[in-house]
């Protein structure tokens, strides 16, 4: 060291003005990096085309086959207007999961978690505004979505055995569920981008947790399979909007309570990396 | 004020940072040199909190860069280039920092006029050069009008007339009164604008000086004789404060602790015929060279590290 005397005072600049990271701040910033991405406009709209276009397509087959005085095709045994106009979420939730892996994971893929987590060094802010705001953004386009497709639906299924209105007991409650369902899973998608830091492992995981464990799990012994099955992620989630539910499903309500298990486990995991490892 | 006091960061069985003491003070502008590979970026990580220090703390204007509550404006730091989405618009990368901390948009407006980046501000910055890349990187770190300045490698990517700009930018923040801190592994470009040198190889401290002094431990300035009659030349010269060096023998001496025209002087004076006087400034790059000849990372044969008894 050299023996330098240069004072250690007289380092602030006067009368700056007084600035602040607080959580309102944090959510502001993370909105305003959500809209400022093409993608996200690309695959929200993806998300809303799936619901409207898979939900009036299954409407139209449906009524196709009612209409023609053929038999009833076995797929369509007790459809109702509800499940049909909910098959879109089959996809939508893809979309909104892997926007949501983007989210979290783009960051470490193209270097702005440097700048984010330097603007915001004590870092759980982060993952919380970020989950806050795309789990709200994919939960409202899930309900938008989700009502559309059901009401664009009706008119096609008005008259057949399917019909229902938004009067009907748990219709409203099922859709509402269903756009839940839909925002968790954007949730569950930052919360797997944040845990990973890739982009391609939080898609693949995402993805094998909704479609590919469900199948894996019919190769376990059956009594195994009615034990665990309906606590797996996308079994749980789907009990959020079945109309009804029997012994080998969760009830609506207990559906989202694990399902906000296996989203908060999530959420766990990627705070604990976040705060222990380099970024 | 950056205070680093025994920092050291470990990845695995490679040591990045070993044991670093130094402190960055305001009001000069402080280069933090040393070759590729020697830890100045890593230093940097953990002076702003994206890496947790193995061993020891580093501090900045009096705490650690997470417990501020403002932490841009404490320190702006413009880390490698890319820390950037590069799908985004210059504009909104940085509204989006200067929101974390409610810095309103004036602000933003305002680092972008002054890194001249007004043009490009709504493009998207994954079409940028990396010399704009430079300058939106230089723009988010003065977002905060910060007392602390930390730039790795600034002028990579510039062009002259950039080169230039940063040169000015850099002396006009340490004129405001703030600590600048601008890491390189180039001399020359610090020679130019740093007052203060913290030179670090393979992590270690190897010097913590100025410009001036690290001429003065590489040998200082040193004047090169030749004449038929070296011996006689070397004991006319021989006094306190002076050093002389040369192969019995030979014709040739280096003289340091003299000026060359007192050696001319006094040689005339005793009639000694000279056939060579030169005074030789030792360059900085050279000074530099020297002391970080062991420290280079990728060298074909490596020594050991016993240059690092020159660390003042």
């Amino acid at each position: 060291m050299s023996t330098m005397t240069t004072s250690p005072a007289a380092t602030a600049v006067p009368t700056r003005p007084v600035y602040r990271v607080t959580t309102r701040h944090v959510l502001r910033s993370e909105w305003t990096k959500l809209w400022s991405l093409r993608s996200t406009w690309i695959t929200l709209g993806l998300g809303l085309v799936f619901l409207l276009a898979f939900g009036l397509i299954s409407a139209a087959r449906y009524r196709s086959n009612i209409t023609s005085g053929q038999p009833l095709d076995p797929d369509f045994a007790g459809a109702t207007a509800v499940g049909l106009s909910l098959f879109g979420t089959n996809f939508t939730q893809l979309a909104l999961g892997v926007l949501g892996v983007l989210v979290a994971a783009g960051e470490y893929s193209t270097g702005m978690v440097r700048s984010t987590l330097a603007a915001v060094p004590r870092r759980l802010p982060v993952l919380w505004s970020k989950s806050a705001v795309f789990g709200l953004v994919a939960l409202v386009v899930g309900v938008v979505g989700v009502f559309a497709a059901f009401l664009f639906g009706s008119a096609i299924f008005s008259g057949t055995p399917a019909a229902m209105t938004l009067s009907h007991p748990d219709v409203v409650r099922s859709l509402l569920g269903a756009g839940l369902y839909l925002g968790l899973i954007g949730v569950l998608g930052v919360a797997l981008g944040a845990l990973l830091r890739s982009v391609a492992g939080g898609i693949s995981v995402l993805v094998a947790a909704l479609m590919l464990i469900p199948g894996l799990i019919s190769l376990l012994p059956k009594t195994w399979q009615a034990d665990i099955g309906p606590y797996l992620p996308s079994n749980a989630g789907q009990s959020m909007f079945a109309l009804t539910h029997d012994s080998t499903s969760l009830s609506p309500t207990a559906g989202l309570l694990v399902f906000l298990g296996w989203t908060a486990l999530a959420l766990a995991g990627a705070a604990a990396r976040l705060v222990r490892s380099d970024a | 004020m950056i205070e680093a006091h025994q920092l050291t960061k470990r990845y695995g069985e490679k040591t990045a940072v070993d044991r670093l003491d130094f402190t960055v003070r305001p009001g000069a502008v402080t280069g933090f040199l040393g070759p590729n590979g020697a830890g100045k970026s890593t230093t940097m990580r953990l002076i702003v909190g994206l890496d947790a220090p193995t061993g020891g703390s580093v501090r900045v204007n009096g705490r650690h860069y997470a417990r501020h509550t403002a932490p841009l404006q404490e320190v702006g730091v413009l880390l490698e280039a890319k820390s950037v989405h590069p799908g985004r618009s210059a504009y909104h990368h940085l509204l989006a920092q200067a929101q974390t901390h409610g810095i309103p948009r004036r602000r933003v407006d305002e680092v972008i006029e002054l890194t001249g980046l007004q043009s490009v501000a709504k493009k998207r910055v994954g079409g940028f050069s990396l010399g704009m890349g430079q300058r939106l990187g230089i723009a988010a770190a003065l977002l905060g009008d910060p007392a602390t300045v930390m730039l790795d490698e600034p002028v990579n990517g510039l062009d002259p007339e950039g080169v230039l700009w940063i040169r000015n930018l850099l002396t006009e923040l340490a004129a405001d009164g703030r600590t600048v801190f601008v890491s390189s592994h180039l001399m020359s470009e610090m020679a130019l604008v740093a007052e203060h040198l913290i030179v670090v190889g393979r992590g270690r401290l190897l010097a913590d000086t100025t410009v001036d002094d690290l001429v003065r431990q590489a040998g200082g300035d040193t004047v090169q004789v030749a004449t038929s009659d070296a011996a006689r030349l070397r004991e006319l010269l021989a006094g306190p404060g002076v050093e002389i060096a040369g192969h019995a023998g030979s014709e040739e001496l280096q003289v340091t602790g003299l000026s060359a025209r007192a050696i001319g002087l006094k040689a005339a004076e005793h009639g000694i015929a000279l056939s060579e006087l030169t005074a030789r400034s030792v360059s900085l790059e050279e000074a530099f060279m020297d002391l970080t000849r062991d420290a280079v990372e990728y060298h074909g044969v490596t020594t050991g590290i016993d240059a690092l008894g020159r660390a003042a």
